[in-house]
């Protein structure tokens, strides 16, 4: 997003063919899959206690999970997000991580 | 079921679980044979260990050897807790997560090799698993009302921005 009255010019990059992406600047998606166990309050419950989200974040969140089939809960670097990820899979909740594109 | 509360505070802020004797015989057998389950590499616990990294089977495997016996000692402490305080007249909040963790154990396990749908809501009588579904459907409802006590107690517009 820019402020008024700036003029920002197009910047050629230079993408890279193949090989390992390498910018630094990707964080890492934590993502929550539907499955067909895990009990919507739960789900709420569980976002709520790990991640501090308030009741409404947490209920949309848990709502994006079941309606869309996922939903990223967090994001960050990658050892946060291992973190994040190991968290959900205590509580019994289908996580996975995965590079934002 | 109206009007029964099962997990309800006392003035101290402990947990009065108000169980019959059935409840607690079956949630002092079900750990047990979850136990077993957990700790051999059946099918239905598997769903215990999910994939972290599914595209990348090096990092996957990485994952499992760094997490995987503390994920294993998670869940086993969950069951362990729920057996050691089933005839406890009242429990804490640390004990009652405890409770919580192990009833997620168990419907994973079961749900699992019972392959349950998402609009699982009625037991067919005529269903030679009945026993098991109806067991399921009592778990589903025992963790709702935890789950009900448990998030009383978080703040309800959260603690992050």
């Amino acid at each position: 997003m820019t402020g008024p009255g700036t003029e920002v010019q197009p910047v050629e990059v230079d993408e890279p063919v193949g090989g390992e992406d390498v910018r630094p600047d990707r964080p890492w998606l934590v993502i929550v899959w539907n499955d067909p166990i895990n009990l919507m309050s739960y789900v709420t419950f569980v976002f709520q206690k790990l991640f501090g989200f308030s009741r409404d974040k947490a209920t949309k969140l848990m709502l994006d999970v079941h309606h869309k089939g996922r939903a990223v809960v967090t994001s960050g670097p990658r050892e946060r997000a291992e973190l994040d990820v190991f968290r959900l899979h205590e509580h019994g909740l289908w996580a996975t991580m995965e590079r934002s594109s | 079921m109206i009007g029964r509360r099962r997990f309800a505070r006392d003035r101290q802020g402990r947990i009065r679980p108000g169980l019959e004797d059935p409840e607690r015989d079956l949630l002092r057998m079900l750990p047990q044979q979850a136990r077993e389950l957990v700790e051999t590499d059946d099918r239905s616990s598997q769903r215990l260990f999910p994939v972290a990294y599914p595209d990348d089977a090096a990092a996957q495997s990485d994952y499992h050897q760094m997490m995987g016996g503390s994920l294993l000692e998670h869940h086993q402490h969950a069951l362990d807790t729920l057996v050691s305080t089933i005839d406890s007249p009242t429990i804490d909040a640390d004990e009652l997560n405890g409770w919580l963790g192990a009833v997620e154990v168990l419907r994973l396990l079961l749900g699992t090799q019972l392959d349950v749908s998402e609009d699982f809501t009625e037991v067919d009588p005529a269903d030679p698993r009945v026993d098991q579904f109806t067991v399921y459907q009592y778990l589903s409802m025992l963790q709702n009302e935890i789950v009900d006590t448990l998030a009383a107690a978080l703040p309800r517009d959260g603690t992050s921005t």
